[in-house]
């Protein structure tokens, strides 16, 4: 059986795949993973996963443009820069020292 | 020379013998798996004999590299079953299984010495042990129907009951599951030593004294 | 070349990377496979020059580190062997391909020890070498190889440190502690200087042009002489060569490598070539019940 090694480096990481051993349990896979993955003290905690336990996924449907659900889906720029002139314009032409006034980049 | 020093130099030539016989194994054990965990066990083994040998050299007034290399074959108090060559897989787990259970034992009962020094290093080889346990256990139940890993316990038995002192031999022979027979005792070099010994020192008498 | 494989070409030399799912052209898979069993094959075997030496250490710190590098050769081995059997080619044809002599492994894995200064020469400058290619697969176009090159690289770090320390242990030795060091470097020389491979053009090496490998020979044993020739020469130790030289464009000239000698070598006629498969054959076959057993999960 292939078994898939997950490692984490330090406590609060991410566990992140390393690699895989081939053995016939996991105590085995245990045993042998430990050493290959952690003589150094390199790993503070192992994941054992059998490959064929390993579900993946790779495709999505991407047909209609949905750009609401990304970053890329909006542009601030030109309307933000049209606010500020509008606020600007309508400013009084003092504001005293302890305005209240809320700051520009706000 | 003390008794207590008898007794750790004893220990540590079973650590480092068995450490040295072990890591023949390295680049051919059955799978490369295997390989680099065996491996990790023979570097344990070797590290507990240096501990051991720098807790004798203190009382004896010299250093663990020469205690561990430097001594005459005769001056060596491992036991035989470390010493002989057993390079193939069968003979090795069935070492690697009855060493473990025999010095299981009496670390064991070093753990509760009224030597402060010696207790704690055997606490702290005994928590490293735990892994070498597993890893025997392991193969052992994966061979348990092998007949050529139960003729190779048979085989080592007497001279794994050589291990430990006379006071734990029953101990040992319940803990295994075998009737307790003669020991092959540890007076003595078994006639594999002395190549051993070549091998081992071969570097080290070439430029005696020399840093390396 | 196919319009497929014409934009799978121009992806990785992009930088664009693959996984072990993705669409492989022929060509490309067939390389990579054969340059992956290659590396460790040589894994495996460079073991068998150096695990003697663990049994001769003269000092317990030696016999610890040595053990522990060659435990990272292993190591290797199974980190590499693991990225090709994905790539469809089980483990025990591998190894049968090894003993039988049909797939090979590095030169320097051919040639024999004598002393413990090969010991040192080995983990200073053969790992130093290794390293440098080992370097250029960090960004291989197949990500699963390049991957496992980081661990790699990191336990190699270890061995260099290893090497110097034994070297200098040596140097600062005995006058014959320092002839054995200058003896093993008289030998060592010339497969050191051979490993990187003969000068094939970068432009014309497949290794390069599938981007399987970031740099051409050339460039690796130029990166291998820069670095470690300072390091030779400042300990008063000689190179065996009378023409090796920097110029003053910075590239190194070097009386030219034995290609012939190269080529004889990893084809199976180096000094321990064939008795090292033997050797490897011997317990292959002598375990076989044990994976039998314990493999058929």
């Amino acid at each position: 059986m292939i078994f898939e090694v997950f490692r984490q480096e330090k406590k609060g990481q991410a566990f992140q795949h390393a690699g895989s051993v081939v053995a016939p349990d996991a105590a085995f896979a245990d045993a042998w993973a430990r050493e290959q993955y952690g003589r150094r003290g390199e790993s503070t905690a192992l994941w054992l996963v059998p490959r064929n336990s390993i579900h993946q996924v790779t495709e999505w449907a991407d047909e209609f443009d949905l750009k609401y659900r990304r970053v890329d889906g909006y542009s601030i720029k030109t309307r933000l820069a049209e606010a500020r002139q509008r606020a600007s314009a309508n400013r009084p032409a003092t504001s005293g020292v302890g305005s209240t006034e809320p700051h520009e980049n706000q | 020379m003390s008794e207590r020093a008898q007794q750790i130099l004893s220990i540590a030539d079973d650590e480092l013998i068995v450490g040295w016989r072990d890591s023949e194994w390295t680049g051919i054990a059955p799978t490369l798996e295997e390989d680099v965990a065996f491996s990790s066990i023979a570097q344990n083994e070797i590290g507990h004999a240096r501990a051991l040998y720098e807790l004798a050299a203190k009382e004896l007034g010299t250093d663990a590299d020469a205690l561990a290399f430097d001594r005459e074959p005769a001056e060596y108090r491992s036991a035989q079953l470390v010493e002989l060559h057993l390079l193939d897989w069968a003979h090795t787990i069935a070492r690697r299984y009855l060493y473990e259970e025999a010095d299981r034992l009496r670390i064991e009962a070093l753990t509760t010495s009224s030597d402060a020094e010696l207790a704690g290093l055997a606490q702290k080889i005994d928590r490293e042990e735990v892994y070498h346990r597993l890893h025997a256990e392991l193969w052992a139940a994966r061979l348990r129907e092998e007949p050529r890993f139960c003729e190779a316990v048979e085989e080592l038995w007497p001279y794994a009951l050589g291990v430990v002192e006379p006071e734990l031999r029953g101990e040992l022979a319940k803990r295994v599951g075998l009737a307790e027979v003669a020991a092959n005792e540890r007076n003595g070099r078994s006639p594999e030593f002395a190549e051993l010994w070549e091998t081992m020192t071969e570097v080290r008498r070439s430029a005696p004294g020399a840093q390396w | 070349m196919d319009s497929r494989t014409q934009e799978f070409l121009a992806f990785v030399q992009a930088g664009g990377q693959v996984e072990a799912g993705d669409w492989l052209p022929d060509e490309y898979r067939a390389k990579l496979v054969k340059f992956i069993e290659m590396h460790a094959n040589s894994e495996l075997m460079g073991v068998l020059p150096e695990r003697e030496w663990i049994l001769k250490a003269p000092t317990l710190q030696r016999k610890l580190a040595l053990t522990a590098k060659v435990q990272d050769e292993v190591g290797h081995a199974q980190l590499i062997y693991r990225v090709a059997e994905d790539l469809g080619k089980p483990r025990a044809d591998m190894l049968a391909d090894l003993v039988s002599g049909k797939a090979k492994f590095h030169n320097v894995f051919h040639y024999p020890t004598y002393t413990w200064g090969d010991v040192g020469v080995i983990a200073w400058l053969v790992d130093a070498a290794a390293i440098i290619s080992q370097k250029a697969l960090l960004k291989c176009s197949y990500a699963p190889y390049a991957r496992i090159m980081k661990k790699i690289c990191w336990e190699e770090s270890f061995h260099i440190l290893h090497g110097r320390d034994v070297i200098l242990a040596m140097m600062t030795g005995t006058d014959a502690q320092r002839e054995l060091v200058q003896e093993a470097l008289n030998r060592w020389w010339a497969p050191l200087m051979q490993f990187h491979g003969n000068p094939i053009a970068r432009d014309e090496d497949p290794m390069y042009i599938w981007r399987i490998k970031s740099q051409g020979n050339e460039e690796a044993r130029q990166q291998f002489l820069d670095g470690y020739v300072p390091q030779i020469w400042e300990l008063g130790l000689t190179v065996p060569d009378p023409q090796l030289a920097k110029n003053d464009d910075g590239v190194w000239v070097y009386g030219e490598p034995d290609w012939d000698e190269l080529m004889s070598v990893v084809t199976g006629h180096g000094p321990r070539s064939q008795d090292r498969l033997a050797f490897r054959k011997h317990f292959i076959e002598q375990e076989k019940w044990v994976r039998d057993l314990v493999l058929a999960a």
